[in-house]
């Protein structure tokens, strides 16, 4: 099957096709379901966002019913991260770790089909609940808790029926499913390696896999516990977070932001692996300060499990309690900020080429920044007794989220597509794509700052006139306009690409690391021979024979 | 990091690598772990907490013949394994089903007393927090030692069936560590259970 | 420098309470304008410390746990305004001056790291992150350690699905959705300490221009405290997701001058007003289910599941803030609380137009 020129095998018959993807353990074609499912939920998910953003645009709006609204932001919330996020991180994750560390396969090709699968099965039981009770026009029964779920809100006596339910048990199978797909990434950069890549040898982007694997490990476990006692609570009558037999619901809160908070490194990391790879590449120069960012990265893998608590500053917890989180969760800004400035210092005397991944990545750097920045205001506690549930929190997320993470996947689409089909992104849409969306970015989350230092709580579905809120809520829908738009773009430059893009070649960006010395799209074996390296750019050396890496590192 | 001489070719040098099952396995357990924490951490918070009785001092009996049971299994799929990677599967299987009819009674003997606590008790799961707490933390890790008696149970009839050679002993290894990881667990749940919270 | 300063403040009330009349020296007002590039127009709400822009702006602050935050936000946004002007600085150069070249299709210079450099951005971010933190440490004891002066009023305010529950143990009162407290002067404080409880689900009490907010969780009491320094009313919300009507659970907070305050605690210890003229109203209140779910004090009426009736009409709004207390919205909230507030626990009353106006008519003469 090396002949195929596209993934898709078009001279097959329809049904064989369905059914080789359907049964496959190939991890390229693992990864490009992943990257498919998530794009359809982006979808999904951001037409949630449209919805209330139209709702939120006036004061005392009536488009939008409370019980739907809090159903949307619910859905939104929960979609994005565990089915949008997550998902195409895992994409992108078991397309390129193997290739990159010149191997076969993922470690367990059939455990990897199982991670995937059981996180297809859990988004598929989350929208089931639009479908289920009250049909879809009423929209159904969603779970309106909120994607923290605060207990007692979920107890059965302030949720009845089963919406709570369809939330718990989705998100209780996608995280087996991410546990499964976390071992995997692990044991695959451990055990896979091609000869010569000793762990100082891999490419960043191995490294930061494997941080991430090893995070989801110990943060996707708790909330599955957290999940398992309330579904205990829901169906077996204990009494977990029962407020009546004196449980605590803060134990819920601790359980779950001890998911959380390392939940977002574990979305952060890849990017972070993404822009390293991207950033040094066009700017023609080695990574600055491997060993730094490798230890960067560890580290903010073990803080990030000791600062949940900094979600928690308004429970009421003693000060010296606040002030250790406040603590824990600055020290953050240090790794990170040797992250930034190692970036900066690969860019540096180097020749940037503006192609569309690396725009993509500046405005990730740039947005990155401020979206820290903003994390810093409200990780000191009493400045986040204000800030905290406003929609400045709701600002800092989209920022770092959208700002930075949707960034960097939409780098990575326009970096590695070419790899993964065979054919180029086009260029000029991809530029159209990348204003259009940084304006309506900036439009929709710099502007959500103010309304939250004047006092807008987030998770309203209205609010009154005369609170000085209006305008800026009007700005922010009319941004999620052009981010329409531009994901619009993107999804046609993709599709048409597909059939009608340039031939990209192997190596079509003149890059370093093993995936490009393949073919594109790579045959089913990956590499004919398997490669063996002497540095981390095993393509460099091979490009400059006089003045290899390995000399050097 | 040290520069390579050029002469060296890098192919040539030993390339070690670990292996993929066992690293897949700790793994498991550091998530297993991690689960682990979450529900002895609820525990420990809820110890004493409980509106109204039964308390763990009125009901609980220490479980000490299944403790030491399930401990010394530990050892004797030690010797399992040992007697496998030296070849000798007879060696093997004696250890291997001693090891199973060790977890076995300990599987009994939580059934028992869970008997007992249900039935002449009337203590349940929606009895109180202690209820609650006790019942998901014991389960939990009866539901681990039930999987862990699943993959010893096929091993065995492998076993009987005389598939198992020295060549497998990596996998068994695998189980192995799990069996081992059960069996640690178990120290926790009990120090938890029946000596902080009684 | 400044933070120093700043921690040298002891924990007391008294001290700390510069009225309004905080002013920054210059250089921290440049400093301030170089934030714009970081947050738009937050220079413009720091500066103008009014309730202009909005009353509920948290630069904005009235009191004195709302005053140290502000002060300790402005610190650290200087601090994070500079970081950000220097990486961004560093940024653009780096993109304007490093653009390949078209003439030129060379490699850089290959750099695998410094560490010098390495070393200098790891220490200067942990010396920042120093100050900050303990800058920081130093408001959170402050305001959550302060003790109870002479002369403090207790509230224990309990949040329910939907509404706020007020009650003064010094007094004797039980009072809902609308919070009265004496002005506090800084010379003589007066605060109001808050017990927070929750009779349901988790809300959070939040008055930005009085203090940050703090969550109300059932069997998890909290406490704040707040020490207006002018009268007037201050705005803001629940700040915690609670369910369905969580956007239309507002607090009000009047403060009153003492002797306003004193003449309004004694109206509400008044029983309810028994007025001949309304008593078919009065015993259709009875008759019909809303005994059951509302206090009325001298009225067989001892429900607990809504808020207090007996002095109704000395409240400007209906339903936590919802809507204007007015005859006509009164009426259509008890025949409908859906019109106002769909999602509220308040079911709909099954009422003739005459049954209601008696009702209604009754309610109106609760002062
Ligand atoms: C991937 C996503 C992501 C990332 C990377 C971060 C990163 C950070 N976040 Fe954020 N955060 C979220 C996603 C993310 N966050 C989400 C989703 C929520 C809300 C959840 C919810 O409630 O629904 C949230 C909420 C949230 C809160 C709780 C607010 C509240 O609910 O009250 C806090 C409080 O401390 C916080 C802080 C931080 C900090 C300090 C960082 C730091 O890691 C940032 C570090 C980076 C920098 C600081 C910039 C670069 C550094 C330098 C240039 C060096 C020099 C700088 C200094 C010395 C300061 N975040
Ligand atoms: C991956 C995570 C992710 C992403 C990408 C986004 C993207 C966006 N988010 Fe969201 N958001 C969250 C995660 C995310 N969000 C989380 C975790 C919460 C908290 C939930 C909670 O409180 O429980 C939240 C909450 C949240 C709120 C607050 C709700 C509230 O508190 O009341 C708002 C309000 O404006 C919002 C808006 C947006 C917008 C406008 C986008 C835009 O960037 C979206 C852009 C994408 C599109 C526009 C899709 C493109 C659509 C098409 C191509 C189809 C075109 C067709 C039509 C429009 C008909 N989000
Ligand atoms: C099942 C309980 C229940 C019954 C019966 C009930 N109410 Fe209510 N009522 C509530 C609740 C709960 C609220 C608060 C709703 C909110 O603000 O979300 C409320 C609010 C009100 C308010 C606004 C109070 C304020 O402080 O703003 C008025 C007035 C009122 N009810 C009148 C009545 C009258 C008159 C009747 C009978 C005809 C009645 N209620 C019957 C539960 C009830
Ligand atoms: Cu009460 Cu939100
Ligand atoms: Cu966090």
């Amino acid at each position: 099957m090396a002949s195929e020129a596209l993934p898709l095998t078009l001279h097959k018959g329809p049904l064989a096709v369905v059914y080789e993807w359907l049964g496959t353990a190939d991890h390229k074609k693992i990864g490009f379901m992943y990257i498919i499912y998530a794009l359809l939920f982006l979808v999904i998910m951001g037409i949630e966002a449209i919805l209330m953003r139209i709702q939120l645009a006036h004061a005392n709006s009536h488009f939008l019913s409370p019980q739907v609204f809090n159903r949307l932001f619910t859905m939104h919330g929960t979609t994005g991260v565990f089915f949008v996020a997550m998902p195409i991180l895992f994409g992108f994750g078991n397309y390129l770790v193997p290739l990159m560390i010149g191997a076969r396969d993922m470690a367990f090709p059939r455990l990897n089909a199982f991670g995937f699968w059981m996180t297809a099965f859990g988004g598929l039981l989350l929208y089931g609940s639009f479908f289920a009770g009250d049909g879809v026009l009423h929209a159904g029964i969603a779970p309106d808790v909120g994607w923290f779920a605060y207990a007692p809100l979920t107890a059965t006596a302030f949720s009845p029926g089963h919406s709570t339910d369809y939330w718990t048990l989705s998100l209780l199978l996608a995280g087996v499913g991410s546990i499964a797909g976390g071992v995997n990434f692990v044991a695959t950069i451990l055990c896979m390696r091609c000869p010569g890549m000793t762990l100082s040898k891999m490419p960043l982007l191995a490294w930061m896999n494997l941080v991430m694997g090893g995070l989801i490990l110990v943060t996707i476990s708790p909330l599955t516990a957290a999940q398992l006692m309330l579904v205990a609570d829901r169906y077996l009558g204990a009494h977990f977070f029962d407020t009546q037999a004196g449980g605590s619901v803060v134990m819920w809160m601790h359980f779950f932001w001890i998911f959380g908070h390392p939940e977002v490194y574990v979305l952060i990391i890849p990017c972070f692996a993404f822009v390293s790879e991207i950033i040094h590449v066009f700017s023609r120069k080695a990574m600055f300060g491997y060993p730094a960012m490798v230890a960067a990265t560890v580290s903010i893998g073990f803080v990030s499990l000791g600062v949940w608590a900094h979600h928690m500053f308004t429970f009421g917890m003693p000060s010296y309690g606040n002030a250790f989180f406040v603590l824990t969760t600055m020290v953050v800004a240090v790794p990170t900020g040797i992250k930034i400035f190692n970036w900066l210092a690969t860019m540096w005397g180097g020749k940037i080429r503006f192609a569309t991944p690396m725009i993509f990545a500046v405005g990730f750097l740039f947005q990155f920044l401020i979206g820290g920045l903003t994390g810093m205001m409200l990780a000191t506690a009493p400045f986040d007794w204000q800030l905290g549930n406003s929609y400045f929190v709701v600002a800092h997320f989209h920022y770092i989220i959208v700002g930075g993470i949707l960034f960097t996947i939409f780098a990575a689409f326009y970096y590695w597509f070419p790899k993964m089909t065979g054919r180029m992104l086009d260029e000029t849409l991809g530029k159209w794509h990348f204003w259009l969306f940084v304006i309506g970015f900036h439009l929709t989350f710099d502007f959500m700052h103010i309304p939250g230092l004047l006092g807008m709580p987030r998770r309203v579905y209205t609010y009154e006139a005369g609170r000085g809120w209006e305008t800026w809520n009007m700005i922010s829908s009319i941004g999620a306009i052009f981010q329409t738009v531009a994901i619009l773009i993107f999804v046609y430059n993709m599709i048409r690409s597909y059939f009608l893009g340039a031939p990209a070649g192997n190596d079509p960006w003149d890059a370093w690391t093993l995936e490009w010395a393949t073919t594109s799209p790579p045959p089913d074996y990956n590499f004919a021979v398997v490669p063996s390296v002497r540095s981390r750019r095993p393509l460099w050396d091979i490009k400059h024979p006089d003045d290899p890496d390995w000399k050097y590192e | 990091m040290s520069v390579r001489g050029e002469s060296i070719a890098v192919t040539d040098a030993p390339w070690h690598i670990p292996s993929r099952g066992r690293v897949g396995m700790y793994c498991l357990i550091v998530a297993e772990s991690a689960i682990f924490t979450i529900f002895v951490a609820a525990y420990v918070f809820y110890i004493g907490k409980s509106l109204s009785g039964p308390t763990p001092r009125e009901i609980l009996h220490v479980p000490i013949l299944s403790t030491i049971c399930l401990l010394s299994s530990s050892l004797t799929i030690h010797w399992a394994m040992a007697a496998l990677r030296k070849g000798k599967t007879v060696g093997f299987s004696v250890f291997w089903f001693i090891t199973f009819v060790l977890g076995a009674i300990f599987i009994g003997a939580t059934a028992r007393e869970w008997h007992h606590l249900i039935y002449q008790e009337g203590f349940t799961i929606q009895t109180n927090l202690f209820g609650s707490t006790y019942y998901a933390l014991v389960g939990l890790h009866a539901s681990h030692v039930i999987a862990g008696l699943i993959g010893l149970t096929i091993v065995m009839i492998l076993a009987l069936l005389g598939k198992v050679k020295r060549e497998h002993s990596e996998r068994c290894e695998v189980l192995a560590l799990y069996w081992h990881f059960v069996d640690a667990v178990w120290v926790i749940v009990f120090t938890t259970v029946y000596i902080v919270g009684r | 420098m400044w933070c120093i300063v700043l921690t040298s403040r002891r924990v007391s009330l008294v001290e700390n309470t510069t009225r309004k009349t905080f002013q920054p020296p210059w250089w921290r007002r440049v400093a301030q304008v170089v934030f714009v590039f970081f947050c738009g127009v937050t220079k413009a709400l720091a500066s103008v410390k009014s309730n202009s822009i909005s009353p509920t702006n948290i630069f904005a602050p009235d009191s004195t746990p709302a005053n140290s935050i502000y002060r300790l936000s402005l610190f650290e946004l200087e601090i994070l305004g500079a970081i950000f002007v220097v990486v961004f600085s560093l940024l653009a150069y780096a993109v304007v001056k490093f653009r390949e070249r078209k003439e030129d299709s060379s490699e850089p210079a290959q750099i695998y790291g410094s560490n010098q450099m390495e070393l200098a951005w790891t220490v200067l971010p942990v010396l920042i992150v120093v100050v900050l933190f303990l800058t920081t440490a130093q408001v959170i004891h402050r305001v959550q350690d302060a003790s109870r002066p002479e002369g403090t009023i207790e509230v224990t305010v309990v949040a329910h699905q939907f509404w706020w529950e007020y009650r003064y143990p010094q007094f004797g009162l039980v009072v809902s959705n609308e919070l009265h407290v004496p002005v506090s002067d800084p010379n003589h404080p007066t605060p109001t300490f808050l017990s927070l409880l929750s009779g349901d689900v988790d809300h959070s009490f939040w008055v930005p221009r009085l203090a940050g907010k703090t969550d109300l969780i059932p069997n998890h009491p909290n406490t704040m405290w707040i020490d207006p320094h002018e009268t007037g009313v201050f705005l803001g919300q629940c700040a915690q997701y609670c369910g369905t009507q969580h956007a239309k659970m507002l607090l009000r907070v009047y403060v009153q001058s003492h002797d306003d305050f004193d003449r309004w605690v004694h109206d509400q210890q008044e029983q309810a007003g028994a007025d001949p003229s309304v008593a078919a109203g009065r015993a259709l209140f009875v008759a019909k289910a809303c005994f059951a779910c509302h206090t009325i004090r001298g009225v067989m009426a001892i429900g607990r599941i809504g808020p207090d009736l007996t002095h109704l009409m000395s409240r400007d709004t209906l339903a936590s803030g919802a809507v204007l207390n007015t005859p006509e919205n009164l009426r259509h909230w008890i025949r409908n609380s859906g019109t106002f507030k769909p999602g509220s626990f308040m079911p709909p009353q099954d009422l003739t137009d005459s049954e209601l106006n008696q009702i209604a008519g009754y309610l109106e003469t609760l002062h």
